[in-house]
């Protein structure tokens, strides 16, 4: 299929892209990598008159630290993460997850912010904004803010993002030395969305989990945060009961919906094998 | 199994030596002339507006907006085209009691399938037509879809094509005799039923026309990505009015076929209507999400079988039935109810049992149809049989590769006909089997994974042997009636500089066939194979054949190719006999110089005959008419077809708690006879393999209970991909086949014919610590769970 006709142009700043898309109304969309607008712009699923390309815009950027807080901007791309230190240094979180979504293409140009934007359930990386505690940061007409990952998921492909909003990075609370970090999935092939997924980050001292972030992806209409199962483990080590406690956790923080190929059953088990598996190597020390 | 040395056993042959396929590199540097690049003058594109609903009647269509948008030259519906092409139904007359509605380009007044095409637009843009598309209206009435095997067959319910009395297409029945009374007195029954998907072909490159009609000279060029252009090129002439010699199909370079491109397709009927309405080049290529509404499906069959066995484990008969669903009607002009036919034929085809008794049932639904997809019925027979023959050496107490070595025909008692009718002229089943026991290593298998089971960690070995349809003869087609030829032609000429220009019947979509057939000319001519130019694929210019179908390109077109090159020859050496005053047969050619047959000693250039034969004739003998270009047709006679046989094997891995299975490694031994290219053949092997492996493992159209394809796009269609792919031990046992010169057999369909089947008793033998077994193709992760009890 193709695209239906559209303008197209191309922001050179902050205030260029804002007061393009607000002069376009709701016809307008903010194009970064385009691995998944254009893909919806070819099916015909979407077709906005304007796409305004957010790529040259400087402030949107690179990848720094902040007080606390590792800022890393928008269009930081997939493959960047890989490669960029200070990402495999205070947000190895990240670093573990980007080799898991798709395929080197596409991580060459999918960015940070779109995918965090987009807000995919099955993504990897809004999930993992969740297990980190980050907090995105967005401009729009009236301003700019920072909302907490936690808030910033609202429902199936809705964000706290306002339409003519832009993320323009994203603040991840910098790794620690008292930290442990997983993650892993379960995908039919590497590179596919996954079945389930997960990425958690605990904060410990010695063998005790002092506190511990759990995040799920692909179990719903939004990546999930399983706080029960987050409780059952604070305050203990990672024993095999307690794991076995987390696991058993699940079924009340998730209710993964029906489809065709996974039943939401067997869906429930296999975020049950993933938790323990991941828990376990946790408890490793990984 | 070794064949007396001959002629192409010369040790400097190009025959058995790994060359490489002289278009990879053109193909790799994207050189390649794909009908999708093609952009001719005046060209408007076409676009289809599909049908939402699997089953429904055509109230009306309003298409006016359509029509008036500016870029939009023509939107035209069924009833349009049926103005000028004449319908086609596909049955074929051997397929006794066979039936199928009638087809036009678009239909007049029902849908019966989700995808269906209803109308098209042809616009200055592909863009634009869709635009168009997005503004017609079509008024539809739901009818009852049929969506499953099941409620097609079920007494009372709805019918798909009103008028018959229920939704079969075709019966057929096999019966040796003897069949109950063998289940009698066996000491062993095992029975079990299958389920296979369906799944589709995806070729990289998706179906592409451009149809080219000159209202001026009343001719019809067709750019064509099929793997058939004269049977192309017969269907477009009858169907359309336009005699055959003003039609003309062009296949140049094809991204991938498989088999699925050699089907009439109604938007490919639909746009040669179209560019002759407007008199005008139309191009259509089908995207992805077309592709897996549109392109044929195969497999999806039902199989129920059990197999008897005496006390010792000898198998003494197997009893069959197949229920097949295909679309609402058969497939032009091959049919749907090949792939049935060969499932009940190559059941126990490697076996030696002499009692079989099949029931095929051929069912309508309201689903895209099925037709021959690479291996057609291969997967299904093979993977019934070999899990019966694991599960009878279960219940007998015998090792899989006892149970065989007992069961299997021995290779020195050829000629052997099957059970189902075919004959077999030799085949080495015992060789392969012991070949594939040493390169699988198979006691250091089994003992790892005894070790392995211990620590939680289940491995299974699965093995399976098959028996590949090749080289078929008229049997095929042709006695049904359909302008299908299994014969090929080659056109040779030695050019004035003295190279070879070979223009042949089969054609290439990326397998080879044009590099072996210069490797066969340049080996038989006695020339460089640089020297040898080979041209397929244009119907204006290469003589008519067969193509590529079934598995033929080596065997037929190969045999057509070096019996024109030995004519070639006859005539050149009969010419260098007159100028250098010797016996014709004192002459030989080697390296593209004439030399003397006993010695070898040089006498003079190919390059000078044709010097002289071309610009100095004044200089020959009087009365010599120099014959430097040679026509031969080839048809395989002798037996009707040249089966070939192989087995294969498998070492993979399950994970008990998420159900997903990793193939650690995969094993062939295969016996395609003369082996022309072994690089060309492995690669056949491997590409086989992977998509054996695609369907055992990934590939499965999954449908609605409304009829919709919810998985059709390649996000959701899982295609096997590198990662996921082990590495693939090859070994080869070479019986050539005594009815031709060559001794080449195919191999193109062996990967596929028993990898399925390997995957599925190997998963099983992995699960056998559990008392859980699968029995359904593809093996899901759902699919090891549920068997496992683990939700
Ligand atoms: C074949 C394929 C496989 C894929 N597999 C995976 C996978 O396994 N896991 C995974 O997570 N993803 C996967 N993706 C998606 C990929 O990661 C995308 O890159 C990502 O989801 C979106 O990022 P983008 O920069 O491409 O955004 P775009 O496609 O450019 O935009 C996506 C949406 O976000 C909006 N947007 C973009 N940037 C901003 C911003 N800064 N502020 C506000 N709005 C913005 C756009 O307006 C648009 O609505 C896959 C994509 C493809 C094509």
């Amino acid at each position: 299929m193709k695209a239906r006709a559209f303008s197209y142009f191309r922001a050179a700043t902050i205030d260029q892209a804002l007061d393009a898309h607000a002069r376009a109304g709701d016809d307008a969309r903010f194009i970064a990598g385009g691995q998944s607008l254009v893909p919806a712009l070819s099916l015909r699923l979407q077709a906005p008159r304007l796409l305004i390309d957010i790529t040259r815009i400087g402030e949107l950027r690179g990848v720094r630290r902040e007080g606390g807080f590792l800022r890393i901007g928008a269009l930081t791309r997939h493959c960047e993460m890989l490669s960029e230190p200070l990402i495999a240094e205070f947000a190895p979180l990240l670093h573990a997850a980007a080799p898991f979504i798709a395929h080197p293409a596409i991580r060459n140009r999918g960015t940070f912010g779109g995918s965090v934007a987009q807000a995919d359930p099955a993504s990897e990386f809004p999930a993992m904004t969740l297990a980190l505690d980050a907090e995105i940061e967005i401009i729009g007409p009236s301003g700019s803010r920072r909302v907490k990952a936690d808030d910033f998921f609202v429902d199936l492909f809705e964000t706290a993002l306002q339409p003519g909003e832009l993320i323009t990075a994203v603040f991840v609370p910098l790794f620690k030395a008292d930290q442990r970090f997983a993650f892993d999935e379960l995908a039919r092939r590497r590179g596919d969305y996954a079945l389930v997924g997960c990425g958690m980050l605990a904060t410990c001292t010695g063998e005790i989990i002092d506190d511990i972030r759990i995040s799920f992806f692909s179990v719903g209409n939004t990546p999930t945060r399983v706080k029960g199962t987050e409780a059952t483990l604070i305050g203990s080590s990672l024993g095999a009961e307690r794991i076995a406690a987390a696991q058993a956790a699940l079924a009340s923080d998730l209710a993964p919906p029906d489809s065709d190929e996974v039943p939401p059953a067997m869906r429930l088990h296999l975020a049950r094998v993933l938790l323990g598996r991941m828990l376990g190597r946790l408890g490793e020390g990984a | 199994m070794s064949a007396p040395l001959t002629s192409l056993d010369r040790p400097n042959s190009y025959i058995g030596r790994s060359v490489p396929r002289p278009n990879a590199k053109r193909l790799l540097a994207g050189r390649g002339r794909y009908v999708s690049d093609l952009r001719l003058p005046r060209m408007l594109y076409a676009a289809f507006l599909r049908s939402p609903h699997a089953h429904a009647k055509i109230i009306s269509i309003d298409a006016e907006q359509a029509r008036a948008l500016e870029g939009v030259h023509l939107v035209a519906t069924g009833a349009d085209l049926a103005k000028i092409c004449t319908s086609w139904t596909g049955t074929l007359d051997h397929f006794k009691g066979m039936t199928s509605t009638p087809q036009l380009p678009l239909p007049l007044d029902r849908v019966v399938w989700a995808g269906q095409a209803v109308v098209a637009v042809v616009a200055e843009s592909r863009a634009i037509a869709e635009d168009a598309l997005e503004l017609i209206e079509i008024d539809y009435e739901d009818l009852p879809v049929v969506a499953d095997i099941d409620s097609a067959r079920e007494a009372g319910g709805p019918l798909i094509n009103p008028g018959n009395a229920n939704n079969v297409c075709f019966r057929s029945q096999l019966d040796s005799g003897s069949v109950d009374d063998a289940f009698a007195h066996a000491a062993h029954v095992v029975e079990e039923e299958f389920c296979f998907g369906r799944h589709t072909a995806v070729t990289l490159e998706p179906r592409a026309i451009v149809a080219d009609y000159d209202p001026a000279a009343g001719a019809l060029t067709v750019h064509h990505a099929t793997q058939t252009p004269y049977q192309f090129q017969d269907l477009y002439s009858r169907h359309y009015g336009i005699p055959e010699a003003r039609v003309r199909v062009i296949a140049t370079d094809i991204g991938g076929s498989f088999g699925m491109k050699l089907h009439v397709y109604h938007e490919d009927m639909a746009v040669v209507g179209l560019s002759i309405l407007l008199g005008r080049p139309v191009k259509y290529v089908a995207d992805r999400i077309e592709s897996f509404v549109s392109d044929i499906h195969a497999r999806d069959h039902r199989v129920r079988a059990r197999m008897a066995l005496d006390a010792k484990g000898e198998i003494l008969a197997m009893d069959v039935l197949d229920l097949t669903a295909i679309g609402a009607f058969s497939t032009y002009p091959r049919t749907s109810v090949v792939e049935g036919n060969q499932v009940i034929r190559l059941m126990g085809a490697p076996y030696r049992f002499k009692n079989y008794r099949a029931t095929l049932e051929v069912i309508f639904q309201n689903k895209v149809q099925t037709s021959q997809y690479r291996a057609v019925g291969h997967p299904i027979a093979c993977a019934v049989t070999e899990r019966l023959v694991d599960m009878a050496a279960a219940k007998v107490g015998l090792d899989p590769f006892a149970i065989r070595a007992q069961n299997l025909i021995a290779d020195d008692a050829y000629p052997q006909t099957s059970p189902t009718g075919y004959r077999f002229e030799a085949l080495s089943h015992q060789a392969c089997l012991k070949r594939l026991h040493a390169i699988m290593d198979y006691d250091a298998l089994r003992a790892e994974q005894a070790e392995l089971r211990k620590a939680g960690i289940y491995r299974g070995i699965g093995i399976a042997a098959f028996v590949e349809i090749t080289n078929p003869s008229p049997a095929f087609y042709g006695v049904g009636g359909a302008r299908i030829s299994s014969q090929d032609g080659a056109i040779l000429s030695l050019t004035p500089s003295g190279e070879v220009r070979c223009l042949i019947s089969v054609t290439e979509q990326g397998q080879g066939t044009e590099a072996i057939i210069s490797q066969i000319v340049a080996d038989q001519l006695g020339l460089a194979q640089e020297h040898v130019k080979v041209i397929t694929g244009d119907t204006e210019v290469t003589p008519h054949g067969g193509a590529t179908w079934a598995c033929r390109g080596a065997g037929i077109g190969g045999e057509t190719a070096l019996q024109a090159t030995r004519a070639l020859k006859r005539n050149i050496l009969e010419i260098a006999a007159l100028i250098l005053q010797e016996q014709p047969s004192a002459l030989d050619i080697i390296n593209g110089e004439v030399v003397d047959a006993g010695t070898g000693n040089q006498r003079m250039p190919i390059s000078e005959i044709a010097r002289i034969a071309y610009f100095r004739s004044d200089t020959l003998p009087p009365g010599t008419q120099a014959q430097l270009t040679v026509s031969h047709h080839f048809a395989p006679q002798g037996y009707p077809f040249a089966f070939t046989n192989g087995i294969q094997g498998c070492s993979l891995e399950v994970d008990v708690e998420t159900g997903f299975i990793k193939v650690l490694k995969h094993f062939i031994v295969e016996d395609c006879g003369r082996v022309i290219n072994p690089m060309l053949v492995d690669e056949q092997l491997r590409g086989g393999i992977v998509q054996g492996l695609g369907a055992a493992l990934f590939e499965e159209c999954r449908y609605s209970e409304t009829g919709q394809l919810v998985n059709g796009s390649l996000a959701d269609y899982l295609v096997p991909m590198p990662m996921e792919m082990p590495d693939i031990v090859i070994a080869h046992v070479e019986t050539p086949t005594a009815d031709t010169e060559l001794g080449a057999k195919g191999c193109g369909e062996a990967g596929t014919a028993a990898a399925s089947a390997c995957v599925l008793n190997a998963v099983n033998d992995a699960l056998l610590p559990f008392d859980a077994t699968i029995n359904s193709i593809p093996i899901t992760p759902a699919k090891v769970l549920k068997a496992l009890k683990r939700f």
